[in-house]
């Protein structure tokens, strides 16, 4: 496969594409196929059929468009019409409206601040290609920066241009991606690894598996150009068994790209080879963190071993691992392809890029975004979200899942980036945000996530297993008002505890709920055990009343 | 020795390069592949640990070893943690002993840890941890969970009620005994020890009777039958003996 051939790949699919007069686009993601989009799909494919439409119009099944609230979504593409919550029975009259008025009953508007004020990188593909059809990811210029950079770069060429881009793990802790490249590619080793990290275990989460879903080639070729940088001529994807479509899509894109001489041995006629492998996680939440998930692929218990030595030095059977995240290897292919100045342009100094956010809670627009880095929560939650439905008040934002913290209205003008939502108590994390209006309680809040904690804590060091624990019986009896000052004092002590001492990150951020929720709105503690100190008093208030 | 590039030592082979560091004030050398906790026991300097055991891979689980190091906010578990030129240990502080103590406490609320009818009674390692750091009585609430006891097996007993899961047991058979009868299964609070595949330890078939898990295990939680109260002494000592004698058989 040379870069003629993909161009040629590329025209042939575009032509084809249009000799189409009407090209309709229905997601089949997974929020959409809940809603039946399989059946519109097959509706629509009907419809065109009986009005004798064969010849110029094609339907045909995308990954997510990311407003997964107003789903089913359908899209008109040369148009530019979108239609929401679009049932079976619409399927006629959608395709009766093509090349005149649209169904007003039914459309959505593609200038509303949700669609406008995004920016993709990530997601530039997703909802606007077929997933299983390789042709069309080439014709969106896949695999050019793959097979370019075999042929005009040197490995640590690649590193360079990763690490100027100034690009950071989405992963979670934001971990410099060129530093990290750098490192395995000078780490000695007669073998190495590439790990794609596709765990996504934060409730909430989403955004991982709908690239894998609806761009799995995208993954694929960040893979083969972080084995080229590193030396690794083996990936695996580690994926959670529970997207059961996103392995189905990656395992197709695998062979397909086999086929076509994308992956396997000497790709694009040069001496370098790169395989990847699926490997199934069973849903542990812990079997993200790095060392576990090592562990995990070896055929061994989930549990992680302390660091040093980082998978960089010391990973997959002892030799040295780039395990990178599902989102920052899509960045990959874009980066290369448009340069790292390009890239570094976008977000704020210390963050750049894009990140992708999955939207759910007390929000409007519940779905996928992906924004530049360091665009205000407000305009987020308010503008794109679309705020708080049912004439609610906003309360908090969680972001970064069970490792995260809740920020309150007072920090909304903040810029999301890594930087600032540290300085707000919570953190990044891979991309949730949790909306809460005026009715959530925080302790209940912070109650769930260290039942989360608890519940998916590995066991193996005593602070986590049994910390978590103790911390989630304090918080239920707080939250039932029960407790006194002393069960707040011991929570806020085994806060620290757990968080300085335990193995791994599962523990050291399972406080962190705790603490920014303590931070923010003790006053709900406050008067729970206001109430408790008033029941172990005798003249307890009648239960329930109270907060 | 210092003037030249440092060589990778050959897998395998012990390093050679030695490092010199400061353990509470305290300078001393030890080689770079040793542990932090190595270094301060061959000064005398003593460091509670729980999971820790010479002779076994350190996993670092109980925590209870965490030291500071100067220049990093964050601790370290030195059984896991190796020196470094320059570094400078703290192994006691007044953070570190409340820290202790309360994984102490923690470790207690777990299982129910009735001494008085225990057959380690007065040679516990959790006992004694527990009189080392000052811990006279629990401020966290007891757990008081329901959990069964295995007394399958011929000559031995396996109390869960007292184990601690520090996973010297699982270590001691699978990587000097070469029997892998022990396991961990379950997570987070709900882990336990297990022999072969969650069956009863008398109907193990990989167990020899060896007996080193029961003399590895620092808490009454694995004992021989037919003591009583105050009479299971164990004898872990045979470990690092061991281990060394197979070291340098095999060179
Ligand atoms: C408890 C825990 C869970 C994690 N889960 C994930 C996950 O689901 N996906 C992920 O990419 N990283 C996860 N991480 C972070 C990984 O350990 C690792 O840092 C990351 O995959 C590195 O990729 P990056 O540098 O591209 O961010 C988790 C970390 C911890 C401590
Ligand atoms: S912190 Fe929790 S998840 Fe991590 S090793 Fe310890 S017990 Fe396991
Ligand atoms: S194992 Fe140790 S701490 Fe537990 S009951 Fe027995 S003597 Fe007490
Ligand atoms: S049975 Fe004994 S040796 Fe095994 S994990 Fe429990 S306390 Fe440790
Ligand atoms: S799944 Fe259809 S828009 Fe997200
Ligand atoms: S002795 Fe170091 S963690 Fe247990």
């Amino acid at each position: 496969m040379s870069i003629e051939d993909l161009s040629q790949i590329s025209q042939a699919e575009r032509d084809a594409r249009d000799a189409i007069g009407h090209q309709i686009n229905v997601c089949v993601a997974a929020s959409c196929l809940s809603l039946q989009s399989d059946k519109v799909k097959e509706e629509l494919e009907k419809a065109v059929e009986a009005k004798g439409k064969k010849d110029c119009c094609k339907v045909r099944g995308v990954g997510c468009m990311g407003l997964c609230a107003a789903g089913p979504l359908v899209a008109v593409e040369k148009e530019k019409v979108l239609y929401q919550g679009v049932t079976p029975e619409d399927a006629p009259a959608i395709v009766d409206a093509l090349g005149g008025e649209p169904v007003a009953r039914i459309q959505g508007d593609l200038e509303a601040p949700f669609f406008a004020r995004q920016q993709k990188i990530v997601l530039e593909n997703c909802g606007r290609i077929d997933p299983e059809r390789i042709e069309e990811y080439i014709a969106a210029d896949g695999y050019l920066a793959l097979i370019d950079t075999l042929t005009a770069m040197t490995p640590i060429g690649v590193v360079q241009q990763v690490t100027r881009s100034g690009l950071r793990g989405r992963g979670g802790a934001g971990y410099p991606t060129g530093l990290k490249w750098a490192t395995v590619n000078k780490s000695q080793g007669t073998r190495k690894f590439v790990i794609c990290n596709g765990d996504e275990g934060d409730p909430g989460a989403f955004m991982d598996r709908a690239v894998l879903e609806s761009d799995p080639h995208r993954i694929l070729e960040g893979m083969a150009l972080a084995g080229y940088a590193v030396g690794a001529s083996q990936g695996f994807v580690y994926v959670r068994a529970e997207y059961p479509l996103a392995i189905k899509r990656l395992k197709l894109a695998i062979k397909q790209a086999e086929k076509m001489g994308l992956l396997g041995a000497s790709i694009g006629g040069t001496t370098f080879g790169f395989n990847v492998d699926i490997r199934l996680g069973a849903g542990a939440f812990v079997c993200g963190e790095e060392t576990a998930l090592i562990s995990s692929v070896e055929g061994g218990r989930g549990t992680p071993r302390p660091r040093p030595p980082y998978p960089a030095e010391s990973g997959l059977w002892g030799y040295p691992t780039l395990i990178n995240n599902v989102e920052t290897l899509a960045n990959i292919p874009t980066i290369l392809r448009n340069g790292p100045e390009w890239f570094a342009r976008i977000g704020t100094a210390k963050s750049r890029g894009t990140k992708v956010f999955a939207l759910a809670g007390a929000i409007t627009n519940t779905g996928l975004i992906e924004v530049p880095m360091g665009m205000p929560l407000r305009e987020i939650i308010f503008d794109i979200g679309g705020g708080v439905p049912d004439g609610k008040a906003f309360k908090a934002v969680q972001t970064g899942g069970p490792s995260g913290g809740c920020i309150p209205e007072s920090g909304l003008d903040m810029p999301c980036d890594y930087e600032s939502l540290a300085k707000l108590g919570s953190i990044m994390g891979s991309g949730g945000m949790i909306v809460m209006d005026e009715t959530s309680s925080m302790v209940d809040v912070a109650k769930f996530f260290m039942e989360f904690c608890m519940d998916e804590s590995c066991g193996k060091c005593v602070p986590c297993r049994v910390g978590t624990a103790q911390m989630h019986e304090l918080l239920r009896q707080i939250s039932a008002g029960e407790a006194t000052a002393r069960e707040l004092a011991l929570l806020e002590h085994l806060c620290d505890v757990v968080k300085s001492t335990s193995l791994c990150g599962l523990g050291q951020s399972a406080p962190n709920p705790v603490l920014s929720t303590l931070h923010y709105f003790r006053d709900e503690y406050e008067s729970k055990i206001a109430a408790g100190e008033a029941a172990a008093a005798g003249h307890a208030p009648p239960a329930g009343g109270a907060a | 020795m210092s003037g030249r590039p440092s060589a990778k030592p050959a897998a395998g082979a012990p390093s050679s390069k030695v490092k010199t560091l400061t353990i509470d004030d305290r300078l001393v050398s030890a080689r770079e592949d040793e542990s932090i906790l190595d270094a301060a026991r061959q000064n005398g300097i003593q460091i509670p640990t729980l999971c820790n055991l010479d002779g076994l891979t350190p996993v670092g689980a109980c925590r209870l070893c965490m030291v500071e190091v100067k220049g990093s906010s964050r601790l370290f578990a030195s059984c896991v943690t190796m020196v470094g030129e320059g570094m400078e240990v703290v192994t006691d502080s007044e953070r570190l002993q409340k820290y202790r103590k309360t994984i102490v406490e923690l470790l207690f609320s777990e299982r129910n840890h009735v001494c008085a009818v225990c057959v380690s009674n007065g040679h516990c390692e959790l006992q004694n941890l527990a009189q080392t750091l000052g811990v006279t009585h629990l401020t966290v609430p007891y757990l008081h969970p329901k959990l069964p006891v295995d007394a399958s097996h011929e000559r031995f007993v396996n109390d869960h009620n007292r184990c601690v899961l520090c996973q010297r047991c699982v270590r001691v058979c699978g990587e000097v005994e070469g029997a892998h009868t022990w396991d961990l299964r379950g997570r987070g609070i709900d882990t336990r020890v297990i022999t072969d595949l969650n069956q009863p330890w008398g109907s193990s078939e990989t167990c020899t009777g060896c007996g080193k898990c029961v003399h590895v295990c620092p808490t009454g939680a694995l004992t021989e039958k037919g003591k009583s109260i105050r009479e299971m002494a164990k004898q872990s000592r045979f470990l690092p003996y061991l281990t060394m004698m197979r070291e340098d058989r095999s060179e």
